[in-house]
């Protein structure tokens, strides 16, 4: 299994540490109900097919990456970075000179 | 203050040469690393004096090599701390904290294909390619520096282990030839 870090390419699983659904991404509001809260830390859907998980390339580049894959037939769908421009996320293409 | 000698971290190991590959530690120091602050790229460029290299680059000027290792990270090897960056930039002294390897000969990529899952060949990882991977079980940060040479950071404390794995895979590598 390869997943396609954004940053360094394609790289073996054993890079990569599991953390869990993307929904640690959707930390509820200061003041959320309890349900809501409950739903972050313990509610997880289990689906047969296309899910979105966290995975760090521990021995890479050191991000936290979101998976798309297929739970069904193993495919790797995609991977972005959980890190949003200005935290050391490659500018656009054009903006940054290649060395 | 007294006068302390400086041991490297494999002082004792002697230049290895096995199956075409010649494995011997060398000197990259001084090291600092240095994270820009958001948004700070171009300032620290300029402050530098350097391009910043792309992901899994490398760019060498003035004497000092620039290296790109992770996400909003480079280490700056060979030139002294350098002075400017403060406010724009994050810099830490890293200069005793890694051991530095090189190998060198046309079986140089045989030996490495033992131990690191990425594709080393030169076509996959140039000259002026940076890598941050796993060294078996170990980070490093390996650097393409020639057609036939690597040069290849681990952790100081691994040094000896990192050293003992690559003599391990050299071995093999030189056991094969013979039945061949």
């Amino acid at each position: 299994m390869r997943i396609p870090c954004p940053l360094c390419g394609l790289r073996d699983r054993r890079e990569f540490y599991y953390y869990g659904s993307d929904d640690y991404l959707h930390r509820p509001g200061e003041g959320a109900a309890p349900e809501a809260w409950d739903a972050y830390l313990h509610l997880r859907d289990n689906p047969a097919g296309v899910t979105r998980d966290l995975w760090y390339h521990e021995t890479g580049c050191t991000s936290w990456l979101v998976v798309t894959r297929n739970t069904v037939t193993h495919e790797i769908l995609g991977a972005e970075l959980v890190a949003g421009e200005g935290q050391g996320k490659p500018a656009p293409k054009g903006r940054r000179k290649a060395s | 203050m007294a006068d302390l000698i400086a041991k490297s971290a494999l002082a004792g190991h002697a230049p290895l040469t096995l199956a075409g590959v010649t494995l011997s530690e060398i000197a990259l120091d001084p090291i600092t690393s240095i994270a820009p602050f958001s948004g700070q790229d171009a300032a620290v460029a300029k402050a530098l004096g350097l391009v910043l290299p792309a992901p899994n680059r490398f760019a060498e000027a003035k004497g000092a090599r620039l290296v790109w290792t992770g996400r909003g990270q480079y280490f700056l090897i060979g030139s002294p701390t350098p002075k400017g960056l403060a406010g724009i930039a994050a810099l830490t002294d890293q200069s005793d904290g890694w051991a530095a390897l090189r190998l060198d000969g046309p079986g140089t990529e045989a030996a490495l294909a033992r131990i690191v899952p990425v594709d080393i060949r030169l076509a996959a990882f140039p000259e002026g390619a940076a890598l941050r991977t796993a060294f078996n079980h170990m980070n490093a940060v390996l650097m393409r520096t020639g057609a036939q040479t690597v040069d290849i950071l681990v952790f100081r404390s691994m040094a000896r282990t990192a050293w003992h794995e690559v003599e391990a895979a050299m071995t093999a590598l030189a056991a094969r030839q013979r039945l061949t």
